[in-house]
């Protein structure tokens, strides 16, 4: 029998020059990489998915997120798209909402109530996220725009990715508009162009280590705003769904990886 | 909080098993103003017998990732993982060498 | 004479489904709301982001006169001693607290400098979006013109380069005067760290 003493620490970069601590960060996240907390996400969320909630007490598993009812395998990896049902352009976590309000007959104010949480109690729409999307790994990226609303979902989150506004005047491509730059020590992925948009849209929605939660996309934009100075966007508005979509069809071709891990 | 979800895999080398555990607890250190709340100890048993047992400390993260290496094993064998806590909490897994 | 036919080429379905600048603005004002210390009307585009926008930050040198010399208009320069405290402009660099919907009103603001930049070198996590200012008053110097400069620069960027990425930090209410004369002793204070 052996007796150990564990004193694990997060791999800190200290007073070492700027290369040693990119080596040091992309050790770190190699190591989380392989075995995150997302996957106990994902066992979480399949429990979810398949219990019975609501007023009229179904489970998610007749829920269309666009390959047919309770068809889960690969559908993240083909959103946002258009749904007939709604005549919408919806990525997931709107779908997941409409699943709510008309399978499970929620209203709409209580599937909203509480949409991010906190290290303490995850929200429900991140257990939720953290299930489908992991249901897409090895899946390659297909959000599609052959209806005319996804061409114009795809087009408007276009526009708004060089949209300079807010009282910084910053647009999304402030910061990812240009290649190899970063903001602080953190490494900032060109999402206009293919290679970094599929970098970063196969790792994301991910656990955050540093907040202990699982983040979701539209979390991810939400606090990508708030950092630009920007007013709130609404959640799974139209414009935040388009966004979505032109990162999604921008990163088209790579397999998804999610749920990733993140610093 | 209660116990969470866990997860482990166990997979079998060349003369060795690799056992990954991942745990849920929030693991409250002295640092934060909430009541302490901590895993204390982790053990590991191979096939009933215990092979490890770690004496943690507060310096852990929340929602820890243990690794371990073990000596030998084969396919099939039960590996079991359990930790308690410092409020007396406690929660385990087993699973089958892969 | 030769008959020439001509194929018209459709304008790709695509090309048809684009928003129009007003739309875009629109969609905006209709999905972003207001919260803590951030106006719904921030979404607004003025004539900076508006051609900034539109003509990709390169607006051509005619309107990018234009655009500086009305922006140089807002600048408000103090009437004297432009240089303040390195030590607390060292405070300031660091900070990024400020302007988010996040952020408690009364709380003083930073300039969020090491973001994008590099200053002090003994500093490592520092941006890589604009230029490094590393040793920026030893290879100036620190006369008056300089110091005009550098506050100018701080208080409204879109001043000296109309399409900057660089937020008009005077202007935006972000930082006050006293903020800004102290980060402009920050860059050229020969005692400075941004110039050891």
């Amino acid at each position: 029998m052996k007796r150990l003493l564990f004193g694990l620490s997060l791999i800190v970069p200290l007073a070492a020059p700027a290369q040693d601590a990119k080596k040091e960060i992309e050790k770190y996240q190699q190591m989380l990489g392989e075995g995150s907390p997302a996957e106990l996400w994902e066992l979480e969320g399949e429990a979810l998915w398949k219990k019975a909630q609501g007023p009229q007490n179904v489970s998610f598993e007749k829920c269309d997120l666009g390959l047919g009812a309770g068809k889960v395998a690969g559908a993240y990896a083909r959103l946002p798209r258009y749904f007939k049902d709604t005549d919408q352009v919806q990525d997931l976590e709107s779908r997941l909402l409409t699943c709510m309000t008309t399978l499970q007959g929620r209203s709409l104010k209580d599937a909203t109530a509480r949409l991010f949480g906190n290290a303490d109690r995850p929200s429900e729409m991140e257990y939720l996220v953290a299930y489908v999307v992991g249901q897409s790994r090895g899946h390659k990226m297909a959000a599609p725009v052959s209806h005319a609303k996804e061409r114009a979902s795809y087009e408007l989150g276009k526009k708004m990715f060089f949209y300079r506004a807010g009282n910084w005047d910053f647009s999304c491509a402030s910061c990812h508009g240009e290649p190899d730059k970063r903001i602080r020590m953190q490494e900032l992925p060109m999402l206009s162009q293919p290679a970094g948009a599929q970098k970063a849209y196969t790792t994301w929605p991910a656990y955050r280590v540093s907040n202990s939660q699982l983040k979701t996309m539209q979390w991810r934009l939400n606090d990508c705003y708030r950092q630009m100075r920007f007013p709130e966007p609404e959640f799974a508005s139209e414009a935040t769904i388009a966004l979505t979509h032109y990162l999604a069809v921008t990163a088209k071709g790579a397999p998804y990886n999610g749920p990733g891990t993140k610093r | 909080m209660a116990a969470g979800p866990m997860k482990m895999r166990a997979t079998l080398g060349s003369g060795f098993t690799d056992v990954r555990v991942l745990m849920t607890h929030p693991m409250t250190t002295a640092q934060s103003n909430q009541p302490l709340h901590f895993i204390q100890s982790v053990t590991v048993k191979q096939n009933g017998k215990t092979v490890v047992e770690a004496q943690i400390s507060q310096a852990v993260s929340r929602n820890p990732v243990f690794t371990f290496r073990l000596k030998g094993g084969a396919k099939g064998d039960k590996i079991e993982v359990s930790w308690l806590d410092n409020k007396g909490e406690n929660a385990s897994i087993e699973t089958a060498v892969a | 004479m030769r008959r020439l036919l001509f194929v018209g080429i459709l304008v790709a379905p695509l090309a048809l489904a684009e928003p129009t600048p007003r739309e875009v603005q629109d969609i905006h004002l209709r999905d972003f709301h207001a919260k803590g210390v951030v106006k719904k009307e921030a979404v607004a585009q003025d004539a900076v982001q508006r051609i900034c926008t539109v003509t990709n930050d390169r607006p051509g040198a005619e309107i990018a006169k234009q655009l500086e010399a009305d922006q140089m208009k807002t600048i408000a320069f103090p009437a004297s001693g432009l240089m303040g405290d390195w030590k607390r402009g060292e405070d300031i660099a660091q900070s990024g607290r400020g302007m988010t919907f996040t952020d408690a009103p009364g709380t003083p603001n930073g300039g969020s400098c090491y973001n994008c930049h590099q200053l002090a070198a003994k500093e490592i996590s520092y941006g890589t979006l604009g230029p490094s200012l590393q040793g920026f008053g030893k290879k100036r110097g620190s006369g008056e013109e300089t110091q005009q400069y550098v506050y100018g620069k701080i208080y409204n960027a879109k001043a000296y380069n109309a399409c900057s990425q660089m937020p008009r930090l005077g202007w935006s209410g972000t930082l006050t005067e006293q903020q800004i004369k102290d980060l402009v002793a920050y860059l050229l204070d020969p005692a400075s760290p941004v110039n050891q």
